[in-house]
């Protein structure tokens, strides 16, 4: 053994000491310090949330009114009170619900691409591109949807399918990336005990994997449409804004609640408009929230393999 | 359907296995289940192909125009001269709303995956995860009618207490200024880069945890000592995956910041002053519906600088998770 | 002269269920004490409630004493930080942060106390506290380099060095040589010889071998039955243990007879 001088030795023989020692000390209070930091991190986090959420049900509140709901803005001018959200309701609903049934089938299938085929360069390819999507300003895609029928039709064409394609490449990369992840929860003994029954491996997807996560996938999609539901920009730029319903896709601007918000509230900020916008706000965050809530719904109702 | 005539002759046992392999009953739906599973993915690849394409496309007359054709519109500024200044904006908001979320985001992660207690921690990370359910333009509302009028104030006594500095300079009500902007941008990005940091900050091995503890580390000392360290990458890309949230970000710039007037070349570092910045999402927003011809090819120029920038961004903090996760592969 | 410990009657508690029961017995002084048994007889989880480490899991609790020299750990008024500074510990699978190199590795314990430590005395205390780990020769050359790019038996000595570089009274040992090849543990082995010149060493080890030359005293835990909770059957020197146990179930868990 070498002989070490400084080498470090236990103190000398004195009873334990386990008091907090001076240095100690310091060092709790740093501790304690840190800990009121973080916790103050997340109250602060809350200050936003609460006063958005009462600003929101108070002064949307005032404006929930049947009337509000059921009609549209058809002549209604300067400071009159009257006039609704109805065309914006159901403009929503039409632009989005066209949105899903472009997105869901294609992100769906993709999903199943990535985790049932693809092994390959592409599937390598499609991973990273998918993420790259998600990062896309939605103003970007909106442009992307005005550049295209710029090309297609003409500079000045305006509609609802606009929306809707713009809409779509925001909510794709998202259907994709969520699906994706439900279809990796079915194990693969499932699909091993499809095919040892000789089940083709189309209809393994289909009556298991698929069968397996339908839940999760529903659950996905309607999260997905929550998500791009309040998508503001790109249907600024697509869809524009009018004063009553246009039930056609194809042709003309269709009202949306988001679009209806932002414009009422740039015309007339502090008048009836932002009443108005509130208003919208509130509807537009109550759709969201029953999309959540359905969401949640399924899948701890259907979910299988929670159990 | 085709029948099944195979020149073999039937096994003794009936079926014969051969001809199962002629026309098995799935080949059809298999090739068609295939086929349609690559061709979605094919087909994204394409989309996003197809909006470089379009944009690059719409793009191009303003970029080889000469400045004059386009002069109408940008009040006598080349493109650069137009898009500088919106690019120099978006960044300036993104940044100054990293700067305020990335702190809170990781204080609120360590809350959650370090100091909660487990039956709170779940509700606390739902309640972060609302944040990102509410859409920008009612962030927008909130912004212009809550946060405006009450941050003005604070804005104006720390311009004529810091003012000397020249950032904090020259405050003017109302506090329709690229910080009031900002500080709903860190809002909005906020869930993002908490949810990515409380991830990684769980999944700090026991055993590093242990071994501080072991040492005698209080909680904050083994924060510092074996979890931050531990997620640091995660907790760098999850903020550039915010920072090219923020980039992009529309509605609640273009709702709260009052920006400086079309044909000004502004480079203006003062946070706290008025008109004196604007970022290319609100800029496009506000001008399109004025503009035709080649200003729409401006604007669509000036998304394409947006989309470049959040594309790198983003690119830049998939690597850095991909690289992390080879990292902890090896260990 | 390093510490003793008396636990008397120590009862481990996670939630409601009891893992540990009735613990009573003496660590001596600057020795090696071994405690052996078959897995999940509760011989970690006892040696983690010498520090207070078992509390750090939500539910975990204990009743009884354990004294170290007159003191409680489990007194009130106890710090359980400053308990795990003056009772180190090292752990099954080596644990340096990777994110540190050697030497940061070496001084994390020293640097959460004293700060501002003079780098002459910081030196000083790297170098001894690696010669002290017999691993000073190996990595005097790359101190700045990550301790993760060690060998597993070097990553253990420089976990150990980390250890008694805060100058513990005693350290606590959990199986440090299960995740090593025999040449890493015969080194450990050696450095456990001399460190109990300075340290009151507990070493929890499955390896019955290891028990036999590392330590003086052995204690055997068992459990009746799975879901019973874990008991010390008995405790004697390491020769008598190993060559005359007095209880039956010792004589089979040495002589192999349990698997």
């Amino acid at each position: 053994m070498t002989a070490v001088t400084d080498r470090p030795v236990p103190a000398p023989d004195v009873a334990p000491n386990f008091t907090t020692s001076p240095s100690g000390r310091r060092r709790k209070r740093t501790n304690a310090i840190m800990a009121t930091l973080v916790t103050l991190a997340f109250l602060i986090a809350l200050v936003p949330l609460i006063s958005l959420l009462t600003e929101v049900v108070i002064r949307g509140g005032s404006m929930l009114t049947w009337q509000f709901i059921s009609t549209d803005m058809t002549g209604v001018f300067g400071d009159s009170p009257d006039g609704g959200v109805r065309h914006a309701i159901l403009g929503t609903l039409q632009i989005t619900g066209l949105a899903t049934l472009i997105s869901a089938p294609i992100g769906l299938f993709a999903a199943v691409y990535l985790v049932e085929y693809g092994h390959g360069r592409l599937a390598k390819t499609l991973t990273f591109f998918v993420d790259v999507m998600t990062g896309i300003p939605s103003i970007v895609a909106g442009l992307f949807a005005v550049a295209l029928f710029a090309i297609l039709i003409g500079p000045a064409y305006r509609s609802g399918v606009m929306g809707a394609i713009a809409l779509s490449v925001l909510m794709i990369p998202v259907v994709v990336r969520s699906c994706e992840e439900m279809l990796k929860l079915v194990p693969n003994e499932l699909r091993e005990a499809s095919y040892a029954l000789g089940v083709p491996k189309y209809l393994t997807i289909i009556k298991v994997v698929l069968r397996t996560s339908l839940a999760g996938i529903v659950t996905s999609i309607v999260l997905a449409i929550a998500r791009v539901i309040g998508e503001t920009a790109p249907l600024l730029l697509t869809v524009g804004i009018v004063t009553s319903m246009n039930t056609s896709m194809l042709d003309g601007r269709v009202a949306t609640l988001p679009v209806f918000a932002y414009s009422q509230y740039s015309q007339d900020a502090l008048g009836v408009g932002a009443d108005r916008a509130w208003g919208a706000a509130l509807v537009l965050i109550l759709i969201i929230m029953i999309l959540n809530l359905v969401a949640r719904f399924i899948s701890s109702r259907f979910s299988i393999a929670e159990k | 359907m085709s029948t099944d005539v195979t020149p073999e002759a039937p096994g003794a046992e009936g079926r014969p296995l051969a001809s199962r392999r002629g026309t098995t009953p799935g080949r059809f739906g298999n090739r068609l289940f295939a086929g349609l599973s690559t061709a979605s993915g094919i087909l994204i690849l394409v989309t996003l192909a197809a909006v470089a394409i379009f944009l690059v496309r719409e793009a191009l007359p303003a970029i080889t125009a000469s400045p004059a054709a386009y002069a109408d519109f940008t009040r006598d500024l080349n493109l650069g001269q137009y898009i500088g200044p919106l690019v120099f904006g978006t960044v300036l908001a993104a940044l100054i709303a990293l700067v305020i979320a990335v702190p809170l985001s990781i204080g609120i992660a360590l809350f959650i995956a370090h100091y909660a207690p487990k039956r709170l921690s779940g509700p606390v990370a739902y309640v972060v995860d609302l944040l990102a359910a509410i859409p920008s333009v009612v962030y927008g509302l909130w912004g212009f009618f809550w946060l405006v009028p009450k941050i003005g104030p604070i804005m104006d006594w720390i311009s004529q207490k810091l003012g000397f500095i020249p950032i904090f300079a020259d405050y003017a009500p109302p506090a329709k200024n690229v910080t009031s902007a900002a500080i709903v941008l860190a809002v909005m990005i906020l869930p993002i880069i908490t949810a990515v940091s409380r991830e990684v900050f769980l999944q700090t091995p026991r055993l590093h945890i242990e071994a501080s503890l072991a040492l005698g580390a209080t909680r904050w000392e083994v924060a510092r000592q074996a979890i931050l360290p531990f997620g640091r990458s995660g907790v760098i890309s999850a903020s550039m995956l915010g920072l090219g949230r923020a980039l992009g970000e529309t509605m609640a710039v273009l709702m709260i910041l009052a920006p400086f007037a079309r044909g000004t070349e502004v480079y203006s570092i003062k946070i706290l002053a008025s008109a004196e910045h604007q970022t290319i999402a609100a800029n496009i927003a506000q001008q399109i519906r004025e503009a035709h011809g080649m200003g729409v090819s401006v604007l669509i120029a000036s998304g394409l600088a947006l989309f470049a920038i959040t594309l790198v961004v983003n690119m830049a903090a998939r690597w850095i998770v991909a690289r992390r996760a080879a990292f902890s592969g090896a260990n | 002269m390093s510490k003793r410990i008396d636990v008397s009657d120590l009862d481990i508690y996670y939630g409601d269920f009891k893992a540990v029961q009735g613990v009573t017995m003496a660590i001596e002084p600057r020795s090696v004490t071994a405690l052996i048994g078959p897995s999940g007889c509760g011989k970690s989880t006892f040696l983690r409630t010498l520090n207070r480490m078992h509390e750090v899991i939500p539910g975990a609790r204990v009743e009884g004493k354990a004294v170290m020299d007159g003191v409680d750990i489990y007194g009130s008024g106890v710090d359980p930080v400053e308990v795990r500074r003056q009772i180190g510990m090292v752990f099954q699978r080596p644990n340096p942060f990777p994110t540190m190199s050697i030497r940061e590795n070496v001084l994390a314990g020293v640097k959460l106390n004293n700060r501002r430590m003079p780098k002459a005395a910081a030196d000083e205390l790297v170098e001894g506290s690696l010669r002290h780990a017999n691993l000073w020769n190996e990595v005097k050359d790359r101190l700045d380099k990550p301790g993760s790019g060690l060998s597993g038996g070097q990553q253990q000595r420089l976990c150990i060095a980390r250890a008694i570089a805060v100058s513990p009274q005693v350290l606590l040992m959990d199986e440090p040589c299960s995740a090593l090849d025999p040449i890493s543990t015969l080194a450990i082995e050696d450095l456990i010889h001399e460190l109990k010149e300075d340290y009151t060493i507990v070493i929890v080890t499955h390896n019955m071998q290891q028990a036999s030359r590392v330590s003086d005293r052995t204690g055997f835990f068992n459990l009746e039955a799975t879901g019973q909770p874990g008991q010390l059957v008995e405790m004697d020197d390491t020769t008598t243990m190993f060559s005359a146990p007095s209880k039956k179930a010792t004589e089979d868990y040495i002589s192999g007879r349990f698997g």
